[in-house]
């Protein structure tokens, strides 16, 4: 198993959600997150000088896969929130040792 | 002469008016996603100061003082001259001539307010504050004399307008489609969700602007009477059975939302305007049955048919409202409820109905095509649109450098 956490673009979580429900990934967690990639932000042209926005906000998306899937379901996240414009966002992917469904008790990757 | 309960109530009427105008950037702010919330706000705000500086300077002049064209009023007020302390001969006859001004400047600063409602999370701040002067004194000040200055021309031909039917809603209703059709959808409309930021925000709008609308109906009474007692149930009485109504509509379509019930009751003020002072209190029932459907599928209509992105839905609840009401008006009306109004269709012949309709296309169509090359204007020269990457980081961040919520992140 795999923890796909993808930090994508708010408005397009909606779309991610519904490739992921189309791969058979059902069970995600969202966070509304700020942060900043490589550019540290975003400068801004104001009317007498440039500012920076600093911190810009952004949705993580974490979902637990078979380590099988990972390609797809990288490949689906990247290409349903790429817009190509700085603050696309990224993809990490952490090892998952077990997992355990709470309500029964089962572990492994029948939690998933 | 002046009388000391009218002066009183005008002027209490005037506050209420002004208190809309916060309440409708709330109204709208509400209805916005988190990144525009401020400017949604500022765009309403902003209006209580450009506009009153405006309309106290010359707005009030073009339209209210006396004219002989009946298209734009004089020069004869400018600056507030001869609008003092003692009431006007034809204005509000007894109150103090200032207290009329100054309960009028009140309508100018929130009309202007109600389009921007189309254009939040798109429009360039600057090209806004220009637009809105050019439509002051271009569109608002003259729609204001045809319809209630000293020799207007649809005062002189008959067309009826209590409150602002025509002068506000069909007005804001058309500039707004306008707009709509200048600026085009933003970015990610339809595909992407754009859902409010805070529905409670809307409530405590609507809440504001439905205390507001008594100052803005009974208030127009500019008297402390029966008449202004009369508008004062009418007005109510249109709120709640819109509210009710397009509660109803929405559960037909899904769930009863709170969002489609507190639009129906703005709604609701809208439609009974032109109408609260001339007709029958319980006529604000059908009235406000009928323009929560119109309104409710207008919206369903321009959106999610013809992929038109009114952002709030100016022109189907202000636009159509406005449409509905001014009609309604040319129905209902009574002049047993005010014997300076007229007979509706219910009462006697098509005559008022059909100069209700006359006002209906005059104002529509100066407003629609005026604010068309206004709007034009103002694009070739500081343009309307904000830049892809401001539009996507939101407008409060982008157009005033500031976030709704504080805090270190977000």
């Amino acid at each position: 198993m795999k923890k796909v956490e993808a930090i994508i673009r708010e408005e397009k979580l909606r779309a991610v959600i519904g490739g992921l429900e189309e791969n058979g990934y059902f069970g995600l967690t969202i966070t509304e997150v700020s942060g900043r990639g490589r550019q540290k932000g975003l400068t801004l042209q104001g009317r007498a000088r440039e500012y920076k926005v600093d911190l810009l906000p952004k949705v993580k998306v974490e979902v637990v896969v078979m380590d099988s899937d990972v390609p797809l379901i990288i490949n689906t996240i990247a290409r349903l929130s790429r817009t190509g414009e700085i603050g696309d966002g990224k993809i990490f992917i952490i090892p998952v040792e077990d997992a355990v469904r709470i309500r029964t008790g089962e572990v492994g990757v029948n939690t998933i | 002469m002046i009388n000391t309960g009218d002066t009183a109530w005008l002027l209490i009427s005037a506050a209420m008016v002004m208190f809309m105008t916060p309440g409708l950037a709330l109204f709208y702010g509400g209805m916005v996603r988190r990144k525009n919330l401020l400017s949604t706000i500022m765009m309403s705000f902003v209006c209580l100061g450009l506009v009153t500086v405006l309309w106290m300077t010359y707005g009030y002049s073009i339209g209210f003082a006396p004219s002989t064209s009946g298209f734009f009023g004089g020069l004869g007020f400018v600056a507030l001259r001869g609008v003092g302390q003692e009431p006007s001969a034809v204005y509000a006859s007894t109150t103090p001539h200032l207290a009329f001004m100054v309960f009028q400047g009140m309508f100018a600063i929130i009309t202007v307010a109600l389009f921007t409602g189309a254009v939040v999370e798109r429009i360039k701040f600057s090209a806004l504050l220009l637009f809105a002067a050019l439509w002051l004194t271009f569109i608002y000040s003259p729609v204001a004399h045809w319809v209630w200055g000293e020799g207007g021309w649809l005062l002189e031909f008959g067309a009826l307008d209590f409150a602002g039917g025509a002068v506000v809603h069909i007005n804001a209703g058309f500039t707004a489609l306008a707009l709509v059709l200048l600026l085009g959808k933003r970015k990610g409309f339809p595909a992407e969700a754009m859902l409010p930021n805070s529905i409670p925000l809307v409530v405590i709008g609507t809440a504001i602007l439905w205390f507001g609308w008594f100052g803005f109906n009974a208030g127009s009474a500019l008297g402390s009477n029966g008449l202004a007692a009369s508008a004062f149930t009418a007005t109510h009485l249109s709120a709640a059975t819109a509210a009710v109504t397009w509660m109803f509509l929405s559960w037909r379509h899904n769930r009863p939302t709170v969002l489609g019930t507190a639009t129906g009751a703005v709604a609701g003020l809208v439609a009974i305007t032109p109408a609260a002072g001339f007709v029958p209190p319980i006529a604000a029932i059908p009235i406000g049955i009928g323009v929560s459907v119109i309104g409710f599928y207008s919206m369903l209509l321009l959106k999610e048919r013809l992929g038109f992105d009114d952002s709030l839905d100016v022109f189907a609840v202000h636009g159509m409202g406005g449409i509905f009401g001014a009609l309604a008006t040319g129905i209902f009306a009574s002049t047993a409820v005010n014997p300076a109004g007229a007979d509706g269709l219910m009462y006697a012949g098509f005559g008022l109905f059909f100069k209700q309709a006359v006002s209906v296309l005059a104002v529509g169509a100066f407003a629609f095509f005026g604010s068309l090359v206004l709007g034009k204007l103002v694009d070739m020269t500081v343009g309307l649109r904000v830049g892809s990457v401001e539009e996507t980081v939101g407008l409060d961040l982008s157009q005033h450098a500031e976030r709704a919520y504080g805090g270190s992140i977000r």
